[in-house]
């Protein structure tokens, strides 16, 4: 028998503003247990909730970059369940009138992923087992979410991978959120079922909860297909439950099974009123958008003509392209910016981590300014790097680094002076070349270097020597 | 009809007293009589003197509020930090919230002294304040009956000259029916003209913050200091009531007052000829009585039923022994633990509702009851709407019957539940209404009738109310014991 994988992903991110979802809490991760707490997140009573209209706004913006349609009025529901780690034994979510419906995301293959829908709600609490207690820590109480529930419409563990990556970087690049999945910023939920090839009906599906990486989004796919394809090829059935994927033997189990089946009594939460977004806001928020990443490559390859390897390394990284793109502004050229940056830029940054924070001490005008001296032929390559090398560690600009160390351009006489001093003190060398042995023009560029404190453009000093023997 | 808070404050801003002496005469009559009344339930004496103390330097050095130095008493559903604040119920033993609900902190602001805090139903569910898990308050008036509920310590309390004046919260009657059976003022303002911030929510879309008071003018001064709105209450709302205190002309001519049958069907018949007094008593001063249907009203009863209940099952969920309030001494998880300490926790009125309120939220359920609930919530009103666009207000009783004796058995819950027949309609419609005194029946019990009006027209009510007290015979009188200045 031939089956076909029907996965569908839920996605809870975590969003990058200042204060909780329903109270002025500092939603920095961290902190010592319930230090970022109040009333409210803890679910005092008496206390109630107040909407952020921040988390709102970071929502509607999430659902604009994956072509959502924003429902201009919307609600908050009670979904009620008991768990230590929930203050209130309700979570206050939305239910039947999200925030944002019916986008999609785009594979490389072209093929479209459906986003269901997009909802706010706010994050539990966090359960700490020591010393033979459990403790439980309201920190991340109230830290609003996003869940993204994308349509069944994936049918690869590759294609589950490549719809999280491109999430996760669009939604870096609207800037709601850092996504992080070590830290629990972006957590991802699957639901994998098998069918039989030429089938239209679903099978009954499992869901694989709280994967953190992306690697083990593919990982947990293929251990999860392999069990159930097991099953099914010996004649069993499969039970809807929900796994958990152990990422050190690779190995997918049940969770432990609850005894009852969870019924939410979802109910509109009386405490919230109903919200309206404004059409002009949603508009407004739709022209902050900024150029979407994949939108960007598409640019930077067809317009700017950049190879698609050095463009695939800088699109990314939202803070990178907009250095980028601020040098080109300044009239640097597409190809040494895009080198210096790729070459230098990079050597000085290790992780992924410090590429996405790209915390250069430089402004994108001060490396304009700098590449242009290179575009200028005012200074080689190599000048280039070293000076680029000394203004990432001083933030000096490349004019006040030249002049101090005296690295300003070198005059055409100067040359032209050494030149002539390396010919007459070469007669073999200068046999050599004229007998055609191209190699032997080195010996010349030890006298020119020396003399020029390595600055020299060597090309330039060829055709000067050349021109001189001719 | 005394004026307390009026003729306290004149004293207090003549320097005639001081308020610390004031506070020392109430803590004295509290001391005496809350053994036999039960009205409170913590108090706060020292904490009373040294804010006592802090309201004679405001007073001396001027412009202090009507309320500065005058020693009242909250509801123990309402939040004071540092103090405990129980809802009368076990699973919050010994609970202190470590803020101040937007209602106290605007009354302490003023210098308002409070003496304790006041017995009640567990957790405002009840009509006679006997599910209080420290035993029932009694009724001033007769000591064999009980005061009402839920805010029934806070009726005995300023029945019994125990506290000046006090705050209850009233979901579905709470305010204006201890009220009535005490034979005191109750104001139940329009649902969001109060913050509920610091108030513990039984059914939160019905939940209402509102002044016990001997007179129609106290009532004026109380409502006066706590309305507005509340950043931390979405649900609270701005509104320009004008000088309420100017507003109480007793001019009733041109009013047009609106008297529904659907409201005294069963009722004790002295009791309905007392408030048809009282109704002719506005037509002779120029009101004009018009009659009208309110053919919802049956409904309202179990639409506040699921209602009420559906939001507390959900409130209450938070009660689980793990951040405060009681907790379990034996368990062997989680689980248990919470499932231990819910079942000691919470008494037998507070169960069932938690349990009602479950099930018509529950899957399967939700369509036929609180989904249905919610829709007829919706006719309610509309039918409240199209009442008032011909009236300015509706005249009802505030209950079908004064009183209950103490430990009345021969009531079933539900026919407990029907008591509630005149008050639930007005916290459905999120409408405001006051319950003034209104004569006594041939046990000598007080009669309460009820002013309704629309949405933010306190005024109006407050007005109709002071007309009332001010030219009709005062047949319930002051109590006479207690504080007696
Ligand atoms: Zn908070």
């Amino acid at each position: 028998m031939r089956y076909e994988l029907v996965c569908g992903i839920e996605t809870h991110i975590e969003l990058a503003t200042n204060t909780k979802i329903f109270c002025n809490c500092t939603t920095a991760f961290g902190g010592d247990p319930n230090t970022h707490c109040c009333p409210v997140c803890t679910g005092q009573p008496g206390s109630l909730p107040i909407l952020n209209k921040k988390v709102v706004e970071y929502a509607v913006r999430a659902g604009l970059a994956v072509h959502c349609k924003i429902n201009n009025i919307s609600h908050m529901d009670r979904k009620n369940y008991v768990y230590p780690d929930l203050p209130k034994a309700y979570q206050i979510s939305q239910y039947d009138e999200p925030l944002c419906e019916h986008g999609y995301i785009e594979l490389e293959s072209g093929k479209r992923i459906g986003i269901t829908r997009i909802h706010i709600e706010e994050d539990a609490g966090k359960l700490v087992h020591e010393n033979g207690y459990t403790y439980v820590d309201y920190n991340r109480g109230g830290v609003p979410l996003i869940e993204i529930v994308s349509e069944p419409d994936i049918s690869s563990p590759e294609e589950a991978k490549e719809y999280a990556e491109k999430l996760q970087l669009i939604m870096r690049y609207v800037g709601i959120s850092d996504c992080k999945m070590q830290e629990g910023s972006m957590r991802c939920d699957v639901n994998v079922s098998l069918r039989e090839v030429g089938t239209k009906e679903f099978g009954t599906r499992t869901e694989t909860k709280n994967i953190n990486s992306l690697n083990f989004i593919q990982k947990a796919m293929y251990a999860e297909v392999e069990r159930q394809t097991d099953i099914l090829e010996a004649g069993g059935s499969i039970i809807q439950q929900t796994m958990r994927y152990d990422d050190v033997s690779d190995m997918i189990s049940p969770m432990r099974e609850k005894e009852n089946s969870d019924d939410y009594r979802y109910f509109p939460d009386p405490d919230i009123i109903r919200f309206q977004i404004a059409q002009e806001k949603v508009d407004e928020i739709k022209s902050s958008l900024p150029e979407l990443p994949f939108d960007k490559l598409t640019r930077y390859v067809n317009e700017l003509e950049l190879p698609e390897t050095t463009a695939r390394q800088m699109f990314k990284y939202r803070r990178v392209a907009e250095f980028f793109e601020g040098a080109l502004a300044e009239g640097a050229s597409v190809k040494n910016a895009s080198n210096l940056i790729t070459g230098t830029i990079y050597s000085n940054m290790n992780t992924e981590e410090d590429k996405e924070l790209f915390s250069v001490l430089i402004s994108a005008k001060q490396f304009g300014e700098l590449v242009k001296l290179l575009d200028e032929k005012t200074v080689n390559f190599k000048m280039a790097q070293s000076t680029l090398q000394q203004m990432l560690e001083s933030g000096k600009s490349a004019g006040d680094l030249i002049k101090k160390e005296d690295l300003a351009g070198i005059s055409d006489d100067d040359l032209t002076k050494w030149c002539q001093e390396a010919i007459d003190a070469n007669p073999k060398a200068v046999a050599d070349i004229m007998a055609g042995k191209d190699k032997a023009i080195n010996v010349m560029f030890g006298h020119i270097m020396k003399q020029s404190k390595g600055k020299a453009d060597t090309k330039k000093a060829e055709s000067i020597i050349r021109e001189l023997l001719s | 009809m005394r004026e307390i808070i009026s003729e306290l404050s004149k004293k207090l801003h003549s320097g005639e007293m001081s308020s610390v002496e004031l506070t020392k005469e109430y803590i004295e009559a509290i001391e005496e009589a809350n053994g036999t009344i039960n009205a409170y339930v913590h108090t706060t004496f020292e904490t009373a003197i040294n804010t006592a103390e802090i309201a004679d330097k405001m007073l001396k050095e001027g412009n202090a509020s009507a309320l500065c130095g005058i020693p009242m008493t909250l509801k123990d559903n309402i939040c004071t930090d540092g103090l405990l604040t129980t809802c009368c119920s076990k699973i919050l033993d010994g609970f202190k919230p470590y803020y101040d609900s937007a209602v106290w902190e605007k009354l302490k602001a003023n210098g308002a002294v409070l003496l304790g805090k006041t017995n009640m139903d567990e957790f405002a569910m009840g009509s006679t304040s006997e599910s209080s898990c420290y035993g029932a308050p009694l009724n001033p008036r007769n000591t064999g009956h009980v005061t009402g509920g839920s805010s029934g310590g806070v009726a005995a309390a300023v029945c019994a000259n125990m506290a000046a004046y006090g705050l209850g919260s009233d979901t579905g009657g709470s305010i204006r029916q201890p009220a009535s059976f005490c034979g005191i003022v109750g104001l139940k303002p329009t649902y969001g003209a109060v913050s509920r911030y610091g108030l513990i929510a039984y059914g939160s879309s019905l939940d209402q913050i509102g002044p016990l008071t001997y007179s129609v003018k106290d009532a004026a001064i109380v409502f006066d200091a706590i309305k507005g709105i509340d950043k931390r209450d979405q649900t609270s709302k701005a509104y320009d009531y004008g000088n309420l205190l100017e507003g109480l002309t007793q001019d009733v001519k041109g009013k047009k007052i609106g008297v529904a049958e659907e409201f005294f069907e069963g009722i004790d018949p002295d009791m309905k000829a007392q408030i048809f007094e009282a109704i002719q008593l506005f037509e002779k001063n120029g009101a004009e009585i018009v009659n009208i249907k309110l053919p919802a009203l049956k409904l309202a009863l179990p639409v506040y039923y699921i209602i009420a209940c559906a939001e507390a099952s959900s409130n209450l969920g938070r009660y689980d022994g793990i951040r405060y309030g009681h907790r379990t001494t034996t368990y062997d998880s989680i689980d248990d633990m919470i499932y231990k300490t819910r079942s000691e926790g919470f008494g037998d009125e507070v169960k069932r509702r938690i349990m009602l309120g479950t099930y018509v939220l529950s899957s399967g359920y939700y369509d036929a009851y609180y989904k249905k609930a919610c829709i007829i919530r919706e006719e309610i009103n509309q039918e409240f709407n199209d009442i008032f666009a011909k009236c300015d207000a509706l005249i009802a009783p505030t209950a079908p019957n004064t009183a209950f004796p103490l430990n009345f058995k021969g009531a079933s819950p539900v026919e407990m539940y029907l008591s509630d027949i005149c008050t639930v309609p007005i916290n459905i419609a999120g409408i405001p209404s006051i319950s003034v005194p209104c004569g006594k029946d041939a046990k000598g019990l007080p009669i309460g009738m009820q002013i309704i009006g629309r949405k933010f027209a306190e005024a109006t009510i407050l007005n109709m109310a002071y007309f009332y007290e001010q030219n009709s015979e005062d047949k319930v009188g002051n109590y006479e014991g207690g504080v007696r200045i």
